[in-house]
């Protein structure tokens, strides 16, 4: 736009800065710049170190120079001090044999580095892995020894596995609930009367038959046992009903590895924990953590809404209201492990021990509603995050503009008509803002969890076939205190770091989730009728 | 049942049409009233409004005819979007508005306790300055009222909302297209729609406050016909800046300054011998503000 008499662009007041803008705009940018960058080395973080861990790693042999032998997968190499070389750590694992899983070696004592196809790793469901050679195979006394080993093998432990799923299934649909419906019958304080005796007898006679049958699954999986080489030529013999899976990962080739690499994942995200949350899947803390807080979301909001329709549309706007505005407003910054007191003193202890003393006073003193539990760290989860959608919501009641309001009460809308039919469904994004922050906020939370319901071990999760099919009672497993858990109760932690990365970087995958799909909701209510104005 | 209701309203102002008799009086205050002998529809006594004790209105006393068209004039911040919104009682928001004096909507007080304000404010019904259509589809906002009354079968729904927006001369624009956002319609489409979304609910009285002023000419003149369509109809009270409409439009003309009524007459005699000179000088253009 050029006029006449006018310089198009003012002349910048100084030549260093373009535009004449001044340096602000670049600190601006280079802060963005800065977070996005520390966000993304996060991710990197975590993405590198927990995926790298279900890659069949190749497994190393070493000859030292004093002639011995060591198996491994190297881990990290160190300079040491004052040019003393440097050393490299090995993950050697066979705990059983040689006791420890961890071997530091001086880089340059190593004379030979070597990476036959015929090592194996195996990962046990006890000892931790073992790294080593496969001599033979034993099954049902009959002994295969070469690649007809490896076939056998193979073949054999694909039914280990489905027998080992049949259990599983058996011990999760029947046999648990029977246990739980003799516990609950068999309270201290329950009163023998022969109609429930005959009740129980009858009980017992199906759990002891269901037992003998996981037992006969248990006792088919046997008779197959793994001659083992270890580095040192040790021989070892592992029965194969106590391994997971068997590689020779420096035989594999890079689609081998991909597709074990993949059903690693799988089996991390779909399996329960092993070996003390060390090793194994996280199921169970998915299925925990998403579920409690779709619970928390389905309480918060409405207690949120209506007392944002309370403070902002019905209240008089006096001194009051604006004091418990403010007081709102503040709530939003109280640590949440306060919250966590008071959830376990007036949830649990309060209202749930009232709950038992009146509803399961037969199982008193084991409490079932007295502890923690998923629906009080719900609860308490839904009072933390409470303020969130109260700001929220209001806000977005504030924002609608007054001739909407009056167009409605000129129709003939009542008070309540006119907020029902007009003011929230407008609201409605603002209120699913609020949502979405809510779920930030409390999909990341575990202090107040800790002592209102969360579990280290919990792997049956509280939805089930069983009536009534939520368990509101029990506890449950959570991401965030699974990291917690694995991380600083575990007894080795080297061991633990590659899942405990993994899990982190799940629990970012999982917030993502759920706020993706609160965001895509309220997209979706937002272009239904068109944008909304900006007044 | 709209319809029968619309063409009993057309014979009872065709009986009407041959009281036009003038019948002038001088109020309290002094405002020269020149008021038809024709039915009241909205009879205004005495009414003095303030806004935290700040007076908009003082002492106004006014009678406005069933089936006619009323034009409200006068400078900005006289006080006619004040007066318009005391008549459907949309003051009673706003905890801070305190009133005296009375409103009788055919010879019923409408601040009677015993009154239901949203059965009030149904039948004085209200267009506002900007177009408000709620953010729904077109059928939706036509069928708003309606829905509120309830028990009203989908085919009669239907059949209203057709009427209202053929009434409000936007049905052939909108017909193909009825689910569509309220909120796609350009500015005069949207304020027919809110015209029609009005209309709907069968209101006695209707009022419009500056409701083309936000309008290019074509929609202005699209508006100003349909009020001109309605007139046998409904009791129209109309606010406006632009004195060509006032005087285009309606049949009688409420002249305010200050929240006080000014004058008051016929449009004919208003804008070609207007009593006052103060009104004169309005009505020229030679007073600002
Ligand atoms: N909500 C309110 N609170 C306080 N004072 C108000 C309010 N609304 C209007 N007023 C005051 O009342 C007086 C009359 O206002 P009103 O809106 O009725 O004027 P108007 O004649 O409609 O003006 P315009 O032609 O500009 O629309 C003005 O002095 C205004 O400042
Ligand atoms: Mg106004």
């Amino acid at each position: 736009m050029n006029i006449p008499g006018h310089t198009a662009v003012p002349p910048a007041r100084s030549g260093r800065w373009r535009g004449g803008e001044g340096p602000w705009a670049w600190w601006c940018a280079m802060a963005v710049a800065l977070s996005l960058l520390m966000l993304g080395a996060l991710l990197v973080l975590l993405m590198s170190r927990g995926l790298a861990n279900f890659w069949p790693a190749s497994v190393h042999q070493l000859t030292l120079a004093d002639g011995s032998q060591v198996i491994g997968v190297p881990v990290e190499t160190r300079q040491r001090p004052e040019d003393a070389g440097s050393e490299r750590r090995y993950f050697t694992a066979n705990r059983d044999a040689s006791g420890g899983i961890w071997r530091w070696v001086n880089v340059e004592d190593i004379r030979q580095d070597s990476a036959p196809e015929d090592l194996v790793h195996i990962k046990r469901m006890r000892w931790s892995d073992f790294l080593g050679r496969l001599v033979a195979v034993n099954i049902d006394g009959r002994r295969f020894d070469g690649e007809l080993a490896w076939q056998r093998l193979e073949e054999r432990l694909d039914e280990i596995r489905q027998q080992r799923q049949l259990r599983r299934e058996l011990e999760a649909t029947q046999i648990i609930p029977l246990i739980r419906r003799l516990e609950s019958s068999n309270g201290p304080e329950s009163n023998h009367d022969p109609g429930s005796n005959s009740d129980d007898v009858r009980i017992h006679q199906q759990l002891a038959e269901l037992q003998q049958q996981a037992r006969d699954l248990q006792s088919g999986m046997t008779g197959a046992v793994l001659i083992l080489e270890t580095a040192e030529g040790r021989r070892l013999e592992q029965p194969l009903e106590e391994v997971d899976t068997v590689l020779r990962p420096n035989a594999m080739s890079a689609w081998q590895k991909v597709g074990r690499w993949s059903s690693g994942v799988w089996q991390y995200l779909s399996e329960g924990p092993r070996a003390a949350n060390t090793a194994g899947g996280v199921w169970p803390a998915i299925f925990g953590t998403v579920l409690m807080v779709i619970l928390m979301s389905i309480l918060v909001t409405p207690f949120g809404v209506l007392a944002a329709v309370y403070l902002n549309e019905v209240a008089h706007q006096g001194r009051l209201t604006r004091l418990v505005r403010i007081g709102v407003r503040n709530l939003a910054g109280v640590p949440s492990i306060v919250y966590g007191v008071f959830g376990l003193g007036v949830f649990v202890y309060g209202i749930g021990g009232q709950l038992d003393e009146w509803f399961f006073a037969e199982t008193l003193p084991s409490p079932t509603f007295g502890t923690g539990g998923l629906l009080w760290a719900s609860l308490t989860l839904a009072l933390l995050t409470l303020p969130v959608v109260i700001v929220a919501t209001e806000e977005g009641l504030a924002r609608i503009p007054m001739h909407q309001r009056e167009g409605a009460l000129a129709l003939g809308a009542t008070h309540l008509e006119m907020l029902t039919r007009v003011v929230l469904p407008m609201a409605m994004p603002a209120m699913l803002t609020g949502v979405i922050l809510a779920v930030a906020r409390a999909a990341g939370e575990v202090a107040p969890l800790m002592l209102v319901g969360v579990a280290k071990l919990a792997p049956q999760v509280p939805l089930d076939g069983e009536f009534p099919w939520l368990h509101l009672e029990r506890k449950f497993m959570h991401l965030g205190y699974h990291i917690y858990d694995a991380a600083f109760h575990s007894s080795d932690v080297q061991a633990a770091l590659p899942l405990i990365y993994a899990t982190a970087l799940l629990l970012v995958l999982v917030i993502l989730v759920l706020n993706l799909t609160a965001i895509f909701l309220r997209h979706y209510l937002r272009t239904r009728h068109g944008a909304f104005a900006r007044q | 049942m709209a319809r029968s209701r619309v063409n009993e309203a057309g014979e009872l102002m065709s009986a009407n049409r041959n009281s036009q008799d003038a019948d002038i009086q001088r109020t309290r205050n002094g405002a020269i009233m020149d008021f038809p002998t024709t039915e009241t529809s909205l009879d205004i006594k005495g009414l003095t409004l303030a806004y935290d004790g700040k007076q908009a209105l003082r002492d106004l006393t006014l009678r406005i005819p069933r089936h006619r068209v009323t034009a409200f004039i006068g400078p900005s911040g006289c006080g006619k979007s004040t007066l318009l919104r005391a008549l459907n009682r949309l003051h009673d928001l706003n905890e801070s508005v305190t009133r005296q004096g009375s409103i009788h909507l055919e010879g019923h007080d409408i601040h009677d306790p015993r009154v239901a304000v949203a059965e009030l404010r149904r039948r004085v019904g209200m267009v506002f300055q900007a177009p408000n259509p709620f953010p729904m589809s077109i059928y939706d906002n036509v069928a708003f009222g309606l829905r509120l009354q309830g028990g009203l079968s989908k085919r009669r729904i239907d059949d209203v909302v057709e009427w209202a927006l053929k009434s409000a001369a936007l049905w052939d624009e909108v017909k193909g297209r009825l689910r569509a956002s309220a909120w796609s319609l350009s500015g005069g489409q949207q304020q027919r729609l809110v015209i029609a979304r009005t209309l709907a609910v069968e209101p006695e009285v209707l009022l419009l406050d500056e409701p083309a002023s936000a309008l290019d000419p074509i929609s202005t003149l699209k508006i100003e016909e349909l009020i001109g369509n309605l007139k046998p109809h409904l009791t129209l009270v109309l606010v406006t800046h632009n004195m060509q409409q006032a005087a285009r439009v309606s049949d009688y003309t409420a002249f305010l300054h200050d929240g006080e009524l000014v004058e008051y007459g016929s449009t004919d005699t208003l804008f070609t011998h207007p009593r006052l000179r103060r009104t004169e000088n309005y009505i020229t253009g030679r007073m600002v503000g």
